[in-house]
C-alpha cells in the first residue's frame, strides 16, 4: 500500500476511479464472458452430439455404437 | 537421430491436433491467471503515484495498451492462419483462423472502450475521428465482418475461403493503425516504446509487459479451447470422434 493511504484512496484514483474501474471492470467482464461462452458452447455440443465424449478424451469411443 | 524427430505434419490434422491442444490449455491458462494478478500488482501497488502531467487515470494504459496490441497481433496471426488454410487447404489453418477472430474482436473492443474512458479525462472527449482512433475502429468491423461472412455461409470451406479473403485484404490495416500517429497529425499520443527508448518508469513498463504477457497466454488458452469446440462441431460425423481405437 506504499502508494495508497488507504482503501478509500484508492478506490477513487485521484478523482479518476470511474475512469479507472470502469476500464477494468469492461474487461473483466468481457474476459469473464468470453470464457462463460466457451463453457456453455462446450456443453451444447456435448448435448447435442456424443454425450460420453464430453467429459474428455479418456473416455472417448467407450460406447457408442451408431454408425454402420 | 531422424527417426525420432518430431512429426509436425501430424499436428495439421484435426484429429491429432484436438487432444494435444487439449493437454496445452492448462499450461497456458493458469500463467495467463498469475501474471494477470501480477501485473495488477504491480501497476496498482509498486508503479508510482502520478506525476504532473498524468494523472491517476494513467493506470488505464495496463488493460489499454496490451488490448490495443492483442486486437493487432491476432489480427495478423488470423490472417496467416486462413490464409494458410485457404493456400495449402488446410482445415486445422481454417479453424484457427475462425477460433482467434472472436478474442481478436474482444481484445479490439476493449482497446477501444478503455481509450473512450482515457480520452474523456485526458482530452475532455469520448472520441474523436483521429487516424488513430478511425483505423482502429475499422479493425473492430474487419474482425465482425470476418465473423458474420463465415457464419453466413452454410458450407463450411466456402465460409473460410470467404473469410481468408476478408483476413487477408484487411490485413492493410494493421501497418495503418501502428503508424497511424507519424503519418498523420494526431491527438493520441505517439508511441511510447519504440526500439530505442522506453518513455516510461521501470515499474510501469514491468507492468504493462507482464499484462501483454498475461492477454498472449491468455488470448492462446481461449483459442485452443474454441477451436477444439470448432474441430467438435464440424466433425460430428468423422470416425476418429466415434470408432472404438483399435
Amino acid at each position: 500500500m506504499s502508494n495508497w493511504g488507504s482503501w478509500s484512496e484508492f478506490f477513487s484514483m485521484g478523482g479518476f476511479g470511474l475512469y479507472v474501474w470502469g476500464s477494468y471492470g469492461v474487461a473483466l467482464v468481457l474476459l469473464v464472458g468470453e470464457v462463460l461462452m466457451l463453457w456453455k458452447r462446450k456443453r451444447n455440443i456435448a448435448r447435442r452430439g456424443h454425450p460420453e465424449i464430453a467429459s474428455g478424451e479418456t473416455q472417448l469411443n467407450t460406447s457408442f455404437q451408431g454408425i454402420q | 537421430m531422424s527417426k525420432q524427430r518430431i512429426n509436425w505434419y501430424k499436428y495439421a490434422a484435426p484429429a491429432n491436433f484436438y487432444p494435444l491442444a487439449g493437454k496445452l490449455i492448462p499450461l497456458f491458462a493458469i500463467p495467463a491467471a498469475v501474471l494477470f494478478i501480477w501485473g495488477m500488482y504491480v501497476g496498482f501497488f509498486v508503479a508510482p503515484p502520478t506525476d504532473a502531467q498524468q494523472h491517476e487515470y494513467y493506470r488505464i494504459i495496463y488493460i489499454h495498451v496490451p488490448a490495443a496490441w492483442m486486437g493487432m497481433f491476432l489480427y495478423v496471426l488470423m490472417a496467416l492462419y486462413a490464409g494458410v488454410g485457404w493456400a495449402f487447404n488446410a482445415r486445422l489453418g481454417s479453424m484457427m483462423a475462425t477460433a482467434i477472430a472472436p478474442t481478436g474482436a474482444i481484445f479490439t473492443f476493449i482497446s477501444l472502450v478503455t481509450g473512450s474512458l482515457w480520452g474523456r479525462p485526458a482530452w475532455g472527449v469520448w472520441w474523436v475521428w483521429d487516424a488513430r482512433l478511425t483505423s482502429t475502429l475499422i479493425l473492430m468491423f474487419l474482425y465482425i465482418g470476418f465473423i458474420s461472412l463465415q457464419s453466413s455461409i452454410d458450407d463450411v470451406r466456402r465460409a473460410d475461403r470467404a473469410g481468408a479473403v476478408l483476413a487477408v485484404v484487411g490485413v492493410i490495416n494493421v501497418p495503418i493503425i501502428y503508424f497511424s500517429v507519424q503519418w498523420w497529425n494526431s491527438l493520441h499520443q505517439g508511441a511510447t516504446i519504440t526500439a530505442r527508448s522506453f518513455k516510461m518508469a521501470p515499474s510501469m513498463r514491468s507492468a504493462m509487459f507482464i499484462m501483454v504477457g498475461a492477454c498472449w497466454l491468455y488470448s492462446i488458452a481461449v483459442c485452443l479451447v474454441r477451436v477444439r469446440h470448432i474441430i467438435r462441431e464440424r466433425e460430428q460425423e468423422a470416425p476418429w470422434l466415434t470408432e472404438s481405437p483399435a
